[in-house]
């Protein structure tokens, strides 16, 4: 495989992050959206493509704890970070309490913008910080959605952010 | 009735999977050797392909194949998603070829390219050589109408699909008589579907020589016939498979992307082609809302009895016929069983225009009508002082009431109570108190618009839903549908209907999601809001076969009659002493594994449902308008629905608040936007079309009025696409109620409202000096 572009750039590097708590060292091509390298090479399908610039929010992902749209997001950038995609949440079958709203609350339809809002979510929860009702649509209004009119996503974050409240005020760190 | 399973909020059967990332969308199979497929799009709205050379492109290192016309056969063929019609005098228009070599839109597909990577793809793209004869265009239905007019295709003249009406009673005798005669225009803007999956495909040839290709749509038996009509295959060598669908909304009710991926994998000896549009393709060549122009005329009485009513429709088809003139003739029926009308003309005319191809889309152009109509109604009742609520209640229809022309029956009419309901959710005699002699520039007011709408297409087109049931070992069922969950849930309202006919948990039946035409039942798909009603009727009767043969079993086992057991949670039961004879676990035992009477339950049955149930609703709104900007703010909106029995009401809420929501989008914020010389899309992203996101969205209240139509399983009727007809109205009349002007066409976007406002003298000179 060619190691230099067409403009004599050096075309391949290689790559070492941690995906969903494991390590990750493969070989991309400069140009490769972080989106490109975890769903064609790393397989983790679980994050979407839905408009490849920026604008819908399905290929969101948590790199180092914070949501970026990785459609938009070379993949070189990521070296050395922590990338976590929806496929990362759940441990042995057993789904996150974020999850479990996303179920509960009935925030999910086609499923094709959940696996975006439920990290972005995670990381509002994982902030630890109190969010108004206001707040939470402005922290998800990056995502888009057709299905749901936005009503049952916000009612799942907040419960889970309301549930993430008790449990700390039971078990504050 | 009392139901165990049925009405209950039962967890969707793929939230799990969905939400911890495992359900698998087209995009998310991969295949060894896979390639990519890309189209060559036109420049130009209208030209012909003087001289096409792919030579360079087929050079190009890791290009494959390169297609262009001349390498696809000269089928032309229909795109629509409906049953074939055995009366070739109803079959869908045929006026679409693979690829094309007279480009009828901006982004018209002149060619292909099948390469090893996308980046070699697109490269080729730009090898190939095209010479077009630059036509001249037309893009709205008038002009294309005009006489002189270019025409689209050589066998329309005047570029008209179809002109094809219907009418009853003496329309004109209403007119000379009336006492009032009242007419109004209206117009909607193009709008699009925006499923955030995009459409996408993926095609290969299999190791017996069968056509696979993997497809994000709702209709998968459908997709199996266009595929081998267009490329001239015999339909059982062509297999399809649906995945879960990322949103379709009627989009997906087309076959679009199939036809071409396919192809692509024929010139590649085979090999696996994905062909995944980019948003920018979503927006320019999948399919749109049909853009509208209405105008109607209606007779009635000094008091608000309504007589007659003569309907014009022009309805912008774009490129293509696509769904056609069968979105304005099923649109303009859905009126007639809601408001008692002594005689209708209704006048449709399709037109073909150099604009991106318009299809299903949620609703089937009911949207558009109603739209008109309640703006309309709330128009007569502006001027003849009426109450816009008792207009409406003075002119519904009876319970009881037979559509002249279909001859459906109103079995179930729960409108009068869904009016009822709104008023007293939004409290609307208090509301109209407090927002008397409003003064300022913030001004609030009410509105309201009703619908109706039908459960399927019957009697314009065949129902016809597949069913399979097989008990397993542990008594569990596996139930197979042709129907297509596209993220509605109908498979979940399916396992209910089963789980409740059967005395089952929801867990113990295993719905199979993904359709491959080898392998489930024929059905026609995702549309018409058909499923719960056409399908749920295959499912209750295959569920009741079943039922009947496990009955026989244990008679077998017991020495009851199958009419003195019943099946409960999960046991067989002795009727009228509600003891448990055996277990549900012991007859399927003995139905696999009796050395003598072994013969495994299974009911492999389908339903040609020749009924319809109309469904009803209502969206109650209040909004405050600024007039200083002209934004709208949707403050409270309440949108409820007779939709029969809710099987869950869970599921149910869900598609009201998407349905909603596409329709507060309509009104006041979404359409595409083209060059008015030279037919470009110039807002084919979701950046510049504006989607409502979460912040433009407001509190969106569902109702229901549960009424029991006895066609429907359990008493069920159609919801899927109801809830996108009446808010845009509603909202309309809200802004009527709230600054006194009329607004004819959708959406209200800030800047036409201001304008509108500062003509209609509502801009104090103060606040215009301040802008």
């Amino acid at each position: 495989m060619l190691t230099k572009n067409a403009a004599g750039v050096k075309a391949r590097k290689r790559l070492c992050m941690t995906v969903n708590g494991r390590a990750v060292e493969i070989e991309i091509d400069i140009r490769e959206s972080l989106l490109d390298v975890l769903r064609d090479r790393l397989q983790f399908t679980g994050v979407k493509q839905g408009c490849s610039v920026g604008e819908c929010g399905a290929c969101t992902v948590l790199l180092d704890g914070t949501p970026v749209n990785s459609c938009i997001y070379l993949a070189a950038w990521a070296h050395g970070k922590t990338v976590v995609t929806i496929e990362g949440l759940a441990q042995d079958g057993k789904l996150t309490p974020v999850q479990e709203a996303f179920v509960d609350e009935g925030a999910i339809q086609c499923g094709f913008c959940t696996p975006g809002v439920v990290l972005s979510t995670t990381a509002m929860v994982d902030s630890g910080k109190c969010f108004t009702h206001d707040e939470v649509r402005r922290e998800l209004s990056g995502h888009l959605c057709r299905c749901t009119g936005y009503q049952k996503i916000v009612d799942a974050a907040e419960r889970a952010l309301r549930e993430a409240e008790i449990a700390a005020d039971e078990h504050p760190v | 009735m009392d139901h165990k399973i049925v009405g209950k909020n039962t967890q969707r059967l793929d939230a799990v999977a969905k939400v911890t990332g495992r359900a698998m969308y087209t995009d998310d199979f991969f295949e060894r050797d896979m390639l990519v497929g890309k189209v060559l799009r036109s420049p130009h709205a209208h030209a012909r392909v003087t001289r096409i050379d792919a030579s360079k492109a087929k050079a190009l290192p890791g290009v494959v194949a390169v297609l262009t016309p001349a390498d696809l056969p000269k089928i032309k063929f229909a795109t629509a998603g409906h049953p074939w019609s055995l009366d070739p005098g109803h079959r869908d228009v045929e006026d679409r070829l693979i690829l094309t070599d007279k480009a009828r839109f901006v982004g018209d597909a002149i060619a292909a390219v099948v390469a090893e990577d996308l980046l070699t793809a697109e490269k080729a793209l730009h090898l190939i050589e095209v010479e077009y004869e630059v036509l001249p265009h037309v893009l709205t239905a008038e002009d294309a109408m005009q006489e002189g007019a270019p025409l689209l295709h050589e066998n329309r003249p005047g570029n008209i699909v179809s002109s094809f009406g219907v009418q009853f009673g003496d329309v004109e005798a209403e007119f000379q008589n009336a006492e009032v005669i009242f007419e109004g225009d209206y117009e909607t803007s193009i709008v699009q579907h925006c499923h955030i999956e995009s459409m996408s495909a993926y095609a290969f040839v299999d190791s017996d020589g069968r056509v696979v290709v993997n497809s994000s749509t709702q209709i998968p038996h459908i997709v199996r016939r266009i595929v081998a009509q267009a490329l001239g295959l015999s339909w059982g060598r062509v297999k399809v498979i649906k995945p879960y669908i990322g949103g379709g909304f009627g989009n997906k009710q087309d076959v679009v992307v199939e036809p071409l991926t396919a192809a692509m994998s024929l010139a590649a000896g085979g090999r696996p082609v994905r062909y995944c549009m980019t948003r920018e393709e979503v927006f320019i060549d999948t399919r749109t809302r049909h853009g509208m122009k209405l105008h109607l005329k209606t007779a009635l009485s000094r008091d608000g009895k309504l007589q007659g009513i003569h309907m014009q429709v022009l309805s912008n088809t774009g490129a293509y016929a696509s769904h056609g003139h069968s979105i304005a003739m099923s649109a303009g029926g859905k009126f007639r069983p809601l408001y008692d009308f002594r005689a209708i003309k209704y006048e449709p005319k399709t037109v073909y225009t150099n604009l991106p191809v318009a299809g299903a889309m949620r609703g089937y152009g009911t949207p558009q009508i109603f739209f008109a109509l309640e703006s309309h109604l709330d128009d007569i009742a502006r001027k003849l002082e009426l109450d816009p609520i008792e207009l409406r209640r003075k002119n519904l229809i009876k319970l009881g009431h037979q559509d002249p022309l279909t001859k459906n029956v109103v079995r179930s009419f729960g409108i009068p109570e869904c009016i009822e309901k709104g008023k007293e959710l939004i409290h609307w005699e208090e509301k109209k108190q407090a927002h008397q002699g409003q003064t300022g520039h913030l001004r609030r007011g009410l509105g309201m618009a009703c619908f109706a709408y039908a459960s399927g297409t019957h009697p314009v087109a065949l129902e016809l839903a597949g069913a399979r049931i097989v008990m397993n070992q542990d008594g569990s069922v596996t139930l197979q549908v042709g129907a297509t969950e596209i993220g509605q849930g109908s498979d979940t309202v399916f396992a209910q209907i089963t789980a409740e006919t059967l005395g089952l948990p929801v867990d113990m039946v295993h719905v199979v999601t993904t359709q491959d035409t080898d392998i489930t039942p024929f059905d026609s798909g995702a549309y018409a809001s058909r499923q719960t009603f056409v399908t749920g009727i295959a499912v209750r009767k295959a569920a009741l076969e079943v039922r009947q043969k496990v009955l026989e079993v244990a008679a077998r086992r017991t020495g009851l009659a199958p009419a003195e057991m019943d099946l409960r949670d999960r046991m067989i039961v002795e009727t009228s002493l509600g003891r448990t004879v055996c277990s549900l676990g012991d007859v399927a035992m003995d139905s696999f594994y009796d050395r003598l009477l072994a013969a495994p339950i299974t009911s492999d049955t389908s339903a040609n449902v020749r009924i319809n149930a109309m469904s009803y609703g209502a969206t109650f709104v209040e909004v405050e308008v600024d007039i200083q900007t002209g934004r709208v703010e949707v403050t409270e909106l309440w949108n409820i629905h007779d939709s029969g029995t809710i099987i869950n009401p869970k599921l149910a809420e869900g598609q009201v608040h998407g349905g909603v929501s596409m329709s507060l989008g309509a009104a006041l914020l979404e359409q595409m936007l083209f060059d008015p010389v030279t037919g470009k899309p110039l807002n084919p992203n979701l950046l510049d079309y504006k989607l409502p996101t979460v912040l433009d969205t407001p509190k969106i209240n569902a109702a229901f009025v549960e009424t029991f139509d006895a066609a429907g399983t359990f008493g069920s009727k159609s919801l899927g696409e109801c809830p996108t007809i009446s808010p845009a109205p509603a909202v309309r009349n809200a802004v009527m109620d709230a600054t006194g002007v009329a607004f004819h066409k959708i959406p209200l976007y800030p800047q036409v409202v201001f304008e509108k406002f500062r003509e209609a003298g509502l801009l104090a000179e103060r606040s215009v000096q301040h802008v």
